[in-house]
């Protein structure tokens, strides 16, 4: 049976930083993932990484913007750590292979981001997620011989010891079927948000909310679960990014009439202010009337008013996306475009060691909530996210592993658990009217979750929203399968994984629900004002012993700024 | 606006399945499906799976050609599934059927899931893939030039999909070619200035049998590549880097071959084939073609040639007399060499840089005069 100081568990930037962190203080590390490690959705992220690298520039900057984006909502603490050491994390990148753009000096070029005071966003054309994750993988490849790479393997569940304390995961290895039971002094989740919950969403397929989910039934809090991100411009028909660069480089806005109607909303900051303001101005001209395309339910980006040369080089992805997923060519016409779901800012609590109220449980990356971005998140910071509390995290769960022996834990019951639930589902039988497929049910909770948990809510519809989950979580629990094999069985897989999205959706809207404000991503039409009197606070949810959300609270960590009016 | 918001239509995929439990062979699966005709062949796959058979193994995720899970064979060329649009592989299927099949050149697991550690990410992990970073490290970022880094972004930009892997002519020939992904990988850092290890790394893949040597020009990864990443462009590159600027002449003679070819070229306008293997082993001189080894090349060759021979594909008289082409055209040809000789610094076009419909001075002749080079050695 594989033991392990460190084990880590999905393998994008936070999770592929956090071994390697570990792995450099000598721990013994794996790292784990459903699916090859360069397939992580981090490999999506295009514009860049926020880091005050600049001369110009101050960390204290970056952290007033992050505080500012977040509508003070993110601990200030946390801010501080992650925007501090920012420079230093670009710099060890850069030194490990990073091609980032270059300025006429040969020094790091930065581009302007939404709802940033200056430029700060180092990039990589508009494939920035990907030249990180890739160079990370080359390390991991460079590092083969101290960290043991578990790809294509699927974790099913958490193992805790009779202390509380965890201590290995239960996974399913998808090529053979095989099932295995880890054992580990420590696990950091590191996979990634639930945004497949939501239809349409620019999230890739892989990501249900497994590391969430797995978390919150082995009884750790989850935090702002319903501060959910709409990226303002993703493509009308396909719900595909259009990365933020675009408008960085100074792409425009326009509705039916043509206007930059960002005037009204973010008259300084216009098409850059942060993503929740944009997506709710993009939306109120949409719902009066004045969109764009068929039912009037787009916005046109326009990016012809960048250079052409600037574009082809800086932009190169969008160029390629216009052309093959909208038929447009972006550098001669404006395209169509709509908000769309693309970040969950809530998931599991942790400090900012990435530790979570669990012993031995370590959390990083979309995953966890530590919480940097509050109510929303300003681009570029997520990739930053990633990258300093994945390493944070790997370096504290390695120096915990020196301290402690390998826990010994009987694992044979939950390997047997976790074995017969798989077997469960695939001895099935379907198709007689009792039950449903698992595809149908995932396309009604997106189609659910994406009308009344998107940008505007309200009570009414969120109720209706959390009345329908709960029918959809009975529903999933006895969903067919046709796959009875063993070998590469993704449907099997998919079942679970919709148990995961229904729990990380009904978190999102029993927050949503609770929050009785309107702040950042969370914009209640009945509750249209920001309340910090009342709600300045943390919302947690918890499993209680009936398997029901628990909501309570938790103060938010205010060091050097005090909340106040947010203007764009 | 292009072709978006038509009506869905029906369209019928047969797809290549294969259970490695069954204990049975690989057989075709045919599912129609309904959705708008400029929706991808993924979206397809996808609602075949959903609505009819979950069973269908194929590998995906992000449906933006950014992750790379999902190369496949459509109507027998490699493709990513949610780079193809439906009506157009409509349009290029044989009956009207689109026709879907796993890569080739690696083991198929289940359906259109194949092995890509067996044979992708090993020769990945054989050219070195990480930065040997130069010393010492500096406190800041390393200061280079900015073409070189928007340089190194096309070989970055490749998604690790396989699809160039899938369909390399050399690589069915010989498994063992590094192949077109991972040479391209090796560019990456070639090409990087950060990097300490440019002459090792050249080296190493010109005295390779299965280097850069080994590719045979025939362009088909640089078509497979949903990413633009010219993998084949990048191979040439390496070469032109190896021998142009270390001198790196390989033992298995490609550098010489190459060479021979080049001049070859310059001298007749058009290949002259019995000279190709004494200038390749004796080089230039009048002596060297009574090098050994190329008596040796030439017999072992022989089989081949009367092959050729005998299927009219080798014309004996030119094969030994040589093209004979009007003068005019011949200076034609030697003035691309002359003026492309004559530039003081190697003119690398990067199409991927400098887009490929804005006319940039002197691009045409260029591209001429490189593909004579590129279209050497054999």
């Amino acid at each position: 049976m594989p033991a392990h100081d460190v084990l880590i568990i999905g393998a994008g930037l936070a999770g592929q930083r956090a071994a390697l962190a570990a792995a450099q203080t000598g721990a013994s590390v794996a790292i784990m993932s459903k699916v090859h490690p360069v397939r992580s959705h981090s490999v999506a992220a295009a514009g860049g990484i926020n880091a005050a690298i600049s001369v110009d520039d101050d960390w204290h900057s970056h952290a007033y913007d992050t505080v500012k984006g977040s509508d003070f909502l993110g601990d200030q603490d946390a801010i501080e750590v992650m925007c501090s050491e920012a420079p230093k994390e670009v710099m060890d990148l850069e030194h490990m292979g990073v091609t980032f753009h270059r300025n006429e000096a040969g020094e790091m070029d930065l581009r302007a981001f939404g709802g940033a005071s200056m430029k700060r966003t180092a990039y990589v054309a508009d494939i920035t997620g990907q030249a990180l994750l890739h160079v990370l993988y080359e390390q991991l490849m460079r590092h083969h011989e101290t960290v043991e790479r578990y790809e294509e393997w699927f974790t099913t569940s958490l193992l805790k010891d009779d202390a509380g304390r965890c201590c290995g995961v239960i996974a399913r290895e998808v090529r053979s079927g095989r099932m295995e039971a880890f054992t580990a002094k420590n696990v950091i989740l590191a996979c990634g948000g639930a945004g497949q919950a939501y239809k349409p969403t620019t999230n890739g397929l892989i990501v249900t909310g497994d590391g969430i989910a797995m978390a919150y039934r082995a009884g750790a809090p989850l935090m702002d679960m319903e501060m959910v991100q709409y990226h303002p411009t993703c493509l009308l028909e396909t719900g595909i990014l259009i990365t933020e660069g675009a408008r960085g480089e100074g792409a425009h806005l326009l509705n039916s009439a043509g206007e930059r109607f960002m005037e009204k909303s973010a008259p300084n900051k216009m098409e850059l202010a942060s993503r929740d303001v944009v997506s709710r101005a993009e939306q109120i001209e949409i719902n009066e009337g004045r969109g764009v395309g068929p039912d009037g339910a787009g916005i046109y980006l326009d990016v012809t008013v960048v250079p052409r040369k600037r574009t082809l080089e800086a932009l190169r992805e969008i160029v390629n996306l216009g052309r093959d997923f909208a038929g447009v060519d972006i550098t001669r016409e404006p395209i169509m475009i709509r908000p769309g779901q693309h970040y969950i800012m809530g998931g599991v609590k942790t400090d900012v060691d990435g530790r979570t109220p669990i012993e031995g449980l370590y959390a990083a990356g979309e995953v966890a909530c530590v919480s940097v971005h509050g109510g929303n998140r300003l681009g570029a910071n997520s990739l930053l996210d990633t990258l300093i509390f994945g390493r944070r995290a790997g370096e504290h769960a390695a120096h915990r592993a020196a301290t402690m022996g390998m826990p010994s834990v009987d694992t044979r019951p939950h390997l047997r658990e976790d074995s017969a639930m798989i077997d469960a589902i695939i001895a099935r039988e379907g198709g007689n009217g009792s039950n449903r497929r698992v595809s149908e049910i995932k396309n009604e909770l997106g189609e659910v979750m994406n009308k009344h948990a998107a940008v505007f809510r309200d009570e009414a519809g969120l109720q209706s929203a959390l009345e329908t989950i709960g029918r959809l979580k009975e529903e999933a629990g006895k969903a067919w399968i046709d796959d009875r094999g063993t070998v590469f069985n993704q449907d099997v897989l998919g079942a679970i994984e919709l148990g995961f999205m229904v729990d990380c959706a009904e978190a999102t809207v029993v927050g949503a629900i609770e929050r009785k404000e309107s702040r950042g991503a969370q914009f209640r039409t009945d509750f249209p004002e920001r309340n910090d009197e009342e709600w300045l606070k943390h919302i947690d949810i918890s499993l209680d012993g009936n398997g029901e959300p628990q909501v309570s609270y938790s103060p938010v960590t205010i060091t050097q700024w005090e909340p106040e009016e947010r203007k764009y | 606006m292009a072709e978006t918001h038509k009506p869905p239509e029906k369209f019928t995929l047969r797809l290549r399945r294969y259970d490695p439990e069954a204990g049975e062979a690989p057989y075709w699966d045919e599912h129609t499906i309904e959705l708008e005709p400029h929706r991808s062949v993924l979206e397809a796959i996808l609602q075949a799976k959903d609505r009819f058979d979950g069973s269908i193994g194929v590998r995906c995720s992000c449906r933006q050609a950014i992750c790379g899970s999902c190369g496949i064979r459509v109507n027998g060329e490699p493709a990513l599934a949610c780079h193809t649009h439906l009506d157009a592989a409509k349009r290029s299927a044989k009956d009207g059927v689109i026709e879907i099949e796993p890569m080739g050149n690696m083991p198929v697991l289940k359906d259109l899931i194949v092995d890509m550690d067996a044979v992708h990410w090993k020769k990945i992990q054989r050219v070195t893939p990480w930065l040997i970073a130069s010393q010492p490290v500096p406190e800041r970022e390393y200061i280079v030039s900015k073409e070189s880094m928007v340089d190194v972004t096309q070989t970055m930009g490749c998604i690790q999909c396989g699809a160039c892997v899938s369909d390399c002519l050399a690589m069915e020939v010989d498994p063992g070619f590094i192949g077109p992904a991972a040479l391209a990988k090796a560019y990456r850092f070639v090409g990087d200035p950060r990097d300490d290890e440019h002459e090792v790394r050249l080296r190493d893949l010109a005295e390779d049998p299965q280097g850069i040597y080994d590719c045979t020009h025939c362009f088909k990864c640089v078509e497979a590549c949903p990413k633009d990443v010219n993998p084949m462009g990048q191979i040439m590159r390496l070469r032109r880097i190896a021998g142009n600027d270390f001198g790196i002449v390989d033992q298995n003679n490609g550098e010489r071959h190459e060479a021979a070819y080049t001049t070859l070229v310059k001298d007749y306008g058009l290949n002259h084939e019995a000279e190709l293997l004494p200038r390749s082993y004796g080089g230039n001189s009048w002596f060297g073609k009574f090098h050994p080894a190329a008596g040796k090349e030439l017999l072992s060759s022989l089989p081949i040639v009367i092959k050729g021979v005998l299927r009219r594909k080798v014309n004996i008289k030119i094969a030994i007399f040589g093209h004979k082409l009007p003068k005019q055209d011949l200076k034609a040809v030697q003035a691309i060499y002359d003026k492309v000789e004559g530039r003081k610094e190697r003119y690398e076009l990067n199409l991927y840089i400098t887009g490929e419909d804005e006319p940039k001075e002197e691009a045409a002749p260029l591209a001429a005069a490189q593909s004579s080079t590129e279209g050497s050695a054999s």
